[in-house]
């Protein structure tokens, strides 16, 4: 963390962080050039020592980069300690997404959990009770695994039309990163399954101490009780020190702050996965135990936020992902879905992750219906919003993976629009 | 050295190189790493507050829908309204019957919750909000018996225990059925999607900013100083 020496400087730095975040929010003229820095002229950092290693022991992103943050919708939630914030997907690149910059959603704020007091309860169906700490989960087997994790509300406030006008907010509940820890089929045998075990329970330590429940398949297949994020130690905001790992499907399941695992022969029906996390289709009945995420994707720049600056050769950005699998192929509409091409995905392409793709193109300030549609290996294709209202209605809230629309308009900006 | 046993030596270290380097590899077979520590039935009463809807893990006591008005005037109305019918943007507990189908369904512990044990629960592991697990068991009952006569699922003499817990039945219990996609979905799997004059030419219809309930820049909080 920076430490500014006088007040002074700190309110410069305030300013400049305000309008560089204006800049980004929507203008597309972005902060003038200071001439002194430019050449012929040599920039003040070319010739003064800047601060000495050891002054930013834990680095943050540079001083310019304040505006790259997780953002609330206020109006959202009754209360920030049941709320989400969004991941700034208009501002990254590539598949990994920051620690800091994972979107958060909490039923009852972050609990800070001292990783000396931590345990892991494991009972119920099993033939020995257990109980792990911290440090014992870290001496079983390790696994790395990237995966996505996706809000099943994601894009949730968009079912009845366009609404908020920024790809972190119609999108932002997604991020993509690497876990390590112990696969939940080690720890279970461990603890060794009774014959009619069918069902688990995970549930979290925090002041919500949320439960689902999941089938005992997806248990012994992939899942993994999860200590670590791109190598550090997960963050308070994403369970620390322990959370389930449930590749490809709804985020609620990956249960934060895991206290509790039970062993059980039918589902528990909690309130999490029976008033919530249902899907409430037109006739008034609802889906339950809908857990994966259908394949989708997004161009994240340029969006609302993410302005085009300027014409000529310029650069389509978009992720994708799919909870049935990997993603095959990305396509691309300029016209609003009525043709497609495909898309270039670079970058790695693992099971379960995001992908990023590209679109490379000459704008020279036409109107465009900026579109993107992902297909996965088992030849699911991300559908558009009518074709899934069709089927659904508009109150499901939940499992909204429809194209997104965003309409690039003469003079750069983009806006979240609905086509017909 | 003795030739003999620089020939061995020899020998070894030829076959130390030619050696492939191979790596450890993953042994999935079931093991027992002696890691963990046996838990106590004493430590698992202390955590183990899931309940079931055939009620299995529901904890001893009582409470009646009288006692539970109190208990709820005083811990939960604040937020979900007098009535149940909430203060603000908490949750609804009350009312909503008939309009899951419509268009805009309110979803209610006696308009959608399906089990007696969805309610029973949460409450018991989250609420009253920011005073988690703080109910006694009688408390407990008591409040969720008010809230289920708040819904008119049980009437004002209804007590809750073990003992009576078969005797709720929640108006919407069959109200859901199991994912469905694969099926019902079917049709947004396909191998050779439609890529040119997939559609007639295409209108915008809706606007976001017509909408404007996008957050500005001034809700937000910077990054750190």
């Amino acid at each position: 963390m920076t430490q500014p020496t006088d007040k002074k400087r700190t309110t410069r730095r305030r300013f400049l962080a305000g309008a560089a975040g204006l800049a980004a929010a929507g203008a597309s003229s972005a902060r003038a050039d200071n001439a002194k820095n430019l050449p012929p002229n040599v920039a003040d950092w070319t010739r003064q020592l800047g601060e000495g290693v050891g002054v930013r022991a834990y680095g943050n992103p540079s001083k310019y980069e304040k505006h790259v943050i997780r953002r609330t919708v206020p109006w959202l939630t009754a209360t920030p300690e049941s709320s989400v914030s969004f991941t700034p997907l208009h501002q990254l690149d590539g598949i990994i997404t920051p620690n800091g910059l994972c979107f958060e959603r909490h039923h009852g704020g972050i609990a800070e959990i001292d990783p000396n007091d931590y345990r892991l309860m494991l009972h119920g169906l099993v033939e020995k009770p257990l109980i792990f700490a911290l440090d014992e989960l870290k001496r079983l087997p390790r696994v790395n695994k990237i995966h996505f994790l996706e809000c099943a509300a994601n894009s949730g406030m968009e079912w009845r039309g366009a609404q908020l006008n920024g790809c972190q907010y119609t999108h932002g509940m997604v991020h993509c990163v690497q876990y390590t820890g112990v696969t939940l089929k080690v720890l279970l045998e461990q603890a060794g399954l009774k014959p009619n075990a069918k069902w688990i329970m995970a549930e979290g330590g925090d002041a919500a101490a949320m439960n689902r429940s999941i089938p005992l398949g997806k248990a012994l297949d992939d899942c993994i009780v999860a200590y670590r994020m791109n190598g550090e130690m997960l963050r308070p905001e994403q369970g620390y020190p322990v959370r389930l790992v449930v590749p490809g499907w709804e985020g609620n399941v990956w249960v934060k702050w895991l206290r509790r695992l039970k062993v059980g022969d039918q589902p528990w029906f909690t309130r999490e996965e029976t008033s919530k996390y249902t899907d409430l289709l037109e006739n008034g009945k609802a889906r339950q135990f809908t857990f994966l995420m259908d394949a989708k994707s997004v161009i994240t720049s340029p969006s609302p936020q993410a302005p085009v600056k300027q014409k000529g050769f310029n650069v389509i950005s978009g992720l994708a992902w799919s909870g049935r699998g990997k993603i095959k192929r990305v396509d691309i509409s300029l016209d609003g879905g009525r043709n497609w091409r495909a898309a270039r995905i670079d970058g790695p392409v693992f099971d379960k992750a995001c992908v990023r793709f590209y679109y490379e193109l000459d704008w020279n300030g036409e109107e465009l219906l900026l579109q993107s549609r992902a297909m996965d290996d088992t030849g699911y294709v991300q559908p558009g919003k009518d074709a899934l209202r069709k089927i659904r209605g508009v109150n499901s809230i939940y499992h909204n993976n429809g194209i997104q629309t965003w309409a690039l308009k003469a003079d750069g900006e983009v806006e979240n629009v609905e086509v017909g | 050295m003795s030739r003999l046993a620089r020939l061995g030596l020899a020998v070894t270290l030829l076959f130390a190189l030619a050696a492939p380097v191979r790596a450890q590899v993953k042994d999935d077979t079931p093991r027992n790493y002696g890691v963990g520590r046996v838990a106590t039935p004493g430590q698992i009463a202390g955590w183990d507050i899931d309940v079931r809807p055939d009620g299995r893990g529901a904890p001893p006591g009582r409470g009646s829908v009288k006692d539970g008005e109190k208990v709820y005037l005083d811990k939960c109305a604040a937020c979900h309204g007098e009535f149940g019918e909430s203060a603000g943007r908490w949750p609804q507990l009350a009312q909503g019957k008939g309009t899951l189908a419509s268009h805009d369904p309110v979803k209610t512990v006696g308009s959608y919750f399906p089990y007696l044990s969805s309610v029973f629960d949460y409450i018991r592991r989250s609420m009253p909000f920011g005073d988690a697990e703080s109910l006694s068991n009688d408390e407990l009952y008591a409040v969720t018996a008010y809230v289920l006569n708040l819904n008119d699922i049980v009437d004002d003499k209804f007590v809750l225990s073990k003992e009576t817990w078969s005797r709720v039945k929640m108006p919407n219990q069959g109200g859901f059925f199991d994912d469905d996609r694969e099926k019902t979905e079917k049709a947004f799997w396909n191998s050779n999607p439609c890529m040119k004059d997939c559609r007639e030419p295409v209108k915008i219809t809706g606007h976001a900013q017509a909408v404007d309930v996008t957050p500005d820049e001034k809700t937000q909080k910077r990054g750190v100083e």
